[in-house]
């Protein structure tokens, strides 16, 4: 599962997530929601550290942060 | 995986109205999760204002009661007076609240009324498509001062909290930004100590929020954070002008 | 008990809705009003109330609307400059469908005007509630007794119909002394499960006036309006020798007064004049006035204003009868023999005719 998940229909494209994102892991889908919004995705799971900046900083709250359990990666 | 983010239950799972990169939405997700951490949405009672926040009801899950332009404070008055148990909090812009409703700000702050307001400052009048604001800066352009705001022409960008903060009865005066994470953290804690301020029975509390409003100032969404530290703060400091414990901090209830 | 006591009109008023419930009272001091504010101070803290003098009539009216939107009887009471000032509070009120009384003891105008008495805001108080189709329902007493026991009748209605009601009365209502016999303390419950007093464990509820569909505020338009077709019902109106009167005076409230005395005066002199007298304004006498219209030869309004009333009266007259007016303003006073005289001036018109 991965560490953020966001709201594709929710989301507007608005961008701040990916500028307040320290690894810089969110890019904007190719694709249009129902609102006519490039809405972000997370691009590279890997490198996210689950900081809940991107979440804090969405106006629309579109974005829900997971953290592994202690012990796992 | 653990959740380690969500979105708090006093905030409905709605799409919102408001433009993209628009803070209201962070504004709103502040004071829902204040609501829910102090448990208090079933006693909450909320006013709404009229700008692009005039549907703020439709996004919290609080009765609600709507005023008309600028009158908020003095809803909130009588709603508050009438049931002091409840928590009455107002949600207001600037034009709304320092134009318009100078007046039933500045008494209901005198009179220490024990209400909450969120003051959401960001220098113009978006509903309407982005007039002059009392906290538009000097030399910023709005569709009604098309060469930027000129002192001698439309005087100066209001601090409400400065005139506000030296009342007695104003009780919590606090002021953040919501341009970024770090500050979003700090804007949380002046939320939160607004409203328990109005718990501890000390008075009016305010907290102005320095927000964004992208279209109006024609910027994007992250240009309009930048502008927002870059020009707003400066003209209107960060930091709590009243709290409990700082210098002649509240009137005794 | 009724003990008979003898009360300023503005005193008895307040102390009437005092008797009615009322919890909240917000208001701003002005002539020739102010002693109504001034003793629910007093006394409205004593029955467990809150009162607050507000820092303008504009932040009073919307005082009023938070608390009765809070499920509590409110309160508030002026005259003409700050009744100018709660049309949009009246506005929200009447959109919102919550109810509150508003007392306008009217004086002269327009603007400051002065403080003596007038009727100058008979359209005000009946036309609109400010902008918008809204309505106020509009008492109008002629004496101090009248007054308290529609200062009850008025909150009875602003809960049966959700919508603000006014009582329209002058400086000399609310100065003069009479006696009056005060009504026993309501005690009854008032449905208010729509007031937004918290949610608790249920739904959040709204009081709003906004709605950005059209076809879905016309909606509720069209409902405001049934309630106004619906309170037709409740109108009320004095008929004093009307019957066989072919000159009818129509007045309301002090005005009434000084021509009930007119016409008795009249009668002595052989003319056969009658008096009917509306009591609500608003929803107005219409078929009383028709029908003693029909038996008339002539109608005489007076009113102190340059006319207000008097397009109402020629509305519901339909050309049955004649209808002139009479009036006085700035607060001028009309006097019993300024009215006989024109009673007598109609009376000869109409024979000679």
């Amino acid at each position: 599962m991965a560490r953020v998940v966001i709201d594709q229909q929710l989301c507007k494209g608005c961008q701040l997530c990916a500028v307040v994102c320290p690894p810089g892991v969110l890019a904007f889908s190719l694709k249009l929601n129902s609102a006519g919004y490039h809405p972000a995705v997370l691009a590279d799971d890997g490198r996210c550290t689950s900081c809940t900046a991107c979440a804090l900083v969405c106006p629309d709250v579109a974005i829900t942060v997971y953290r592994p359990e202690a012990g796992a990666r | 995986m653990k959740q380690v983010f969500a979105r708090p239950t006093v905030l409905r799972d709605v799409p919102t109205h408001y433009c993209p990169g628009c803070t209201h939405g962070i504004a709103h997700r502040l004071v829902a999760e204040v609501i829910d951490e102090l448990g208090i949405r079933g006693r909450t009672v909320g006013v709404a204002s009229v700008g692009c926040s005039v549907f703020v009801y439709d996004y919290l899950d609080v009765d609600f009661q709507q005023a008309a332009h600028g009158r908020a404070p003095a809803v909130a008055t009588g709603i508050k007076r009438m049931l002091p148990d409840r928590v009455v909090f107002t949600y207001q812009g600037d034009g709304d609240l320092a134009a318009i409703g100078a007046a039933e700000i500045l008494h209901a702050a005198n009179r220490g009324e024990r209400i909450t307001v969120v003051f959401i400052n960001n220098a113009i009048y978006g509903m309407t498509g982005g007039q002059m604001a009392p906290t538009t800066l000097l030399g910023m352009r709005t569709t009604t001062t098309p060469l930027g705001r000129d002192a001698a022409q439309a005087g100066y960008p209001l601090r409400v909290l400065e005139l506000l903060a030296p009342l007695p009865g104003v009780a919590y005066a606090a002021r953040a930004a919501l341009s970024s994470p770090a500050h979003i953290h700090k804007a949380k804690r002046a939320v939160r100590r607004a409203f328990q301020t109005q718990l501890d029975g000390r008075g009016f509390s305010i907290v102005e929020l320095l927000s964004t409003c992208p279209v109006g100032w024609g910027l994007t969404p992250i240009e309009a954070m930048r502008w927002l530290d870059a020009e707003m703060i400066p003209v209107f400091p960060l930091g709590e002008l009243k709290a409990p414990g700082t210098g002649d901090g509240g009137a005794t209830t | 008990m009724m003990t008979p006591a003898l009360m300023k009109g503005n005193e008895a008023i307040a102390e009437s809705a005092l008797r009615a419930g009322v919890r909240a009272y917000f208001g701003y001091p002005i002539t020739p009003q102010s002693e109504l504010p001034e003793y629910m101070a007093r006394r409205l803290p004593e029955h467990g109330g809150v009162f607050l003098q507000a820092e303008s009539e504009v932040a009073a009216i919307n005082m009023v609307f938070g608390a009765a939107g809070a499920g509590v009887r409110a309160l508030i009471s002026t005259s003409g400059p700050g009744f100018s000032l709660m049309q949009e509070g009246l506005s929200y009120l009447v959109g919102s469908e919550v109810p509150c009384v508003v007392v306008d003891m009217m004086r002269g105008g327009p603007g400051l005007g002065n403080v003596a008495p007038a009727q100058g805001d008979y359209f005000q108080a009946t036309k609109s509630a400010g902008h918008g189709d809204g309505r106020l329902l509009v008492l109008a007493p002629a004496s101090v007794q009248e007054a308290c026991d529609l200062t009850l009748l008025a909150f009875d209605l602003a809960d049966r119909y959700r919508n603000p009601v006014a009582i329209l009365g002058d400086g000399l209502l609310g100065q003069m002394m009479e006696q009056v016999v005060l009504p026993d303390p309501v005690t009854s419950l008032r449905d208010v499960t729509w007031a937004t007093t918290g949610a608790g464990d249920g739904p959040a509820r709204v009081i709003t006036s906004i709605n950005l569909e059209p076809e879905a505020l016309e909606a509720h338009n069209r409902h405001l309006q049934e309630k106004y077709r619906r309170a037709q019902q409740e109108v009320r109106w004095e008929s004093y020798r009307v019957d066989d009167a072919g000159v009818v005076v129509v007045a309301y409230g002090i005005a009434a007064r000084i021509a009930r005395t007119a016409v008795d005066r009249a009668r002595a002199r052989g003319i056969d004049a009658g008096l009917l007298r509306p009591v609500t304004l608003f929803p107005f006498p219409s078929r009383a006035v028709a029908e003693a219209a029909g038996r008339a030869r002539a109608v005489l309004v007076a009113e102190l204003s340059a006319g207000q009333m008097v397009e109402d009266v020629r509305l519901a007259v339909e050309g049955r009868a004649p209808v002139r007016f009479y009036g006085r303003c700035g607060g001028v006073v009309f006097t019993p023999p300024e009215l006989l005289e024109q009673i007598e001036r109609v009376a000869a018109e109409a024979r000679s005719s």
